[in-house]
């Protein structure tokens, strides 16, 4: 399983073992599993797609202002504004 | 010697203020809890924030192409001096603490002949340093219209302070606010937040994995940097929050101690003016008897 979070300056939204998350990158979208090489992208304003495990309804979640970090601990994304 | 009546009326008088005094250490130790659990939860953000920048300013060379919020304007002639105060007071020495050390750094930077600005956050510090420099203040930003500043006003001071700088209105910033160590200390801080400095988190190493960047390292940086500027803006503000809370449950507990032991002192005093206008009477009946 991925470890996924979702941080806000004000607080951890967050913080959970998922199956897969999609982020909306600035050059595109992209699918992060457990196992993803280490990463960082920039977000731009759009969805987070949360699929907490294979084949289900994704949970989506609208970000403003993101930056997603991909590293050995799982996905990070921070985010300034969240909605949903 | 005051008399009986106006000896009562001072007791209740210091009474009634010791009342507000209490509720107001109450309230802020209620507040405190509250400010110190937001600054709690606003702390794995910008530690992580700070542990990119970290790692990619690292990578990044400063230099002629880098973002001007990184490398400056090349020029060090005009400071803004950014001045977070409360907006309430009852506080204690809180907001005098702060204005005094951004006094105290402005005068230093006009004595180096550098031109001074100010852009205050918050009530309370606009009239001292209006006082001492009228026409240097060349903004500021109102919180008194919401009940507790958040990421949002945070967000607004620090675009403002952007757009301030791109139009090339100041060449340095600095940051006075009030860091909260406990409720007894509360330290005044100063901290430079345009140029950003680069932050000095260890880089934590990921067993040497390259890591992909998309778009490159430069883009994520100026991307991020104006961001850091509105979280660190933003850290400020909590921190003055508790900091504020904490002075004025400090401040107000005194001051309740202080109105109990007045209150103490005229009671003794009361009782014995009483005292002697009792025994007075009763040397006037005897001897008025006696007299007979």
């Amino acid at each position: 399983m991925l470890h996924f979070e979702l941080v806000t300056p004000a607080r951890l939204v967050r913080s959970e073992a998922v199956w897969q998350v999609v982020v909306p990158g600035t050059e595109g979208e992209f699918g992060v599993l457990e196992g993803h090489a280490p990463f960082m992208s920039t977000v731009k304003d759009g969805t987070i797609k949360i699929y907490r495990t294979q084949g289900a309804q994704p949970e989506e979640i609208q970000v403003q202002g993101g930056f997603a970090e991909v590293s050995a601990k799982g996905l990070t994304v921070l985010a300034e504004h969240v909605e949903g | 010697m005051a008399s009986l009546k106006e000896l009562k009326l001072r007791i209740n008088s210091v009474k009634s203020t010791q009342k507000i005094t209490k509720a107001k250490q109450m309230v802020a130790a209620a507040k405190l809890r509250k400010a110190q659990s937001a600054a709690e939860a606003a702390r794995p953000y910008a530690g992580r924030l700070a542990a990119v920048m970290a790692s990619l300013a690292s990578k990044v060379q400063v230099g002629e192409g880098s973002p001007k919020l990184l490398a400056g304007t090349g020029k060090d002639q005009v400071h803004l001096l950014v001045v977070a105060n409360s907006d309430r007071g009852l506080c204690g020495a809180f907001n005098a603490n702060i204005v005094k050390a951004a006094k105290a750094k402005a005068q230093e930077l006009i004595a180096e002949g550098k031109t001074v600005k100010f852009y205050l956050v918050g009530r309370k510090g606009r009239a001292p340093i209006r006082r001492d420099f009228p026409s240097a203040i060349a903004g500021g930003f109102d919180t008194t219209t919401v009940r507790e500043a958040g990421f949002a006003e945070a967000e607004k001071i620090a675009n403002e302070l952007l757009a301030m700088y791109e139009a090339g209105q100041f060449d340095v910033a600095h940051l006075f606010y009030s860091r909260f160590r406990s409720a007894l200390a509360q330290i005044p801080t100063t901290q430079q937040i345009i140029p950003v400095p680069a932050p000095t988190v260890a880089v934590a190493n990921d067993g040497g994995a390259v890591v992909d960047y998309e778009p490159d390292e430069e883009a994520i940086l100026a991307d991020l940097l104006p961001r850091y500027l509105r979280v660190q803006l933003f850290g400020a503000l909590l921190e003055n929050m508790a900091s504020e809370q904490g002075a004025s449950m400090t401040a107000m507990d005194n001051a309740t101690r202080n109105a109990g032991e007045l209150i103490k002192k005229l009671t003794i005093q009361y009782n014995r003016s009483r005292q002697a206008a009792i025994t007075t009477e009763l040397v006037e009946i005897i001897a008025g008897a006696e007299a007979l």
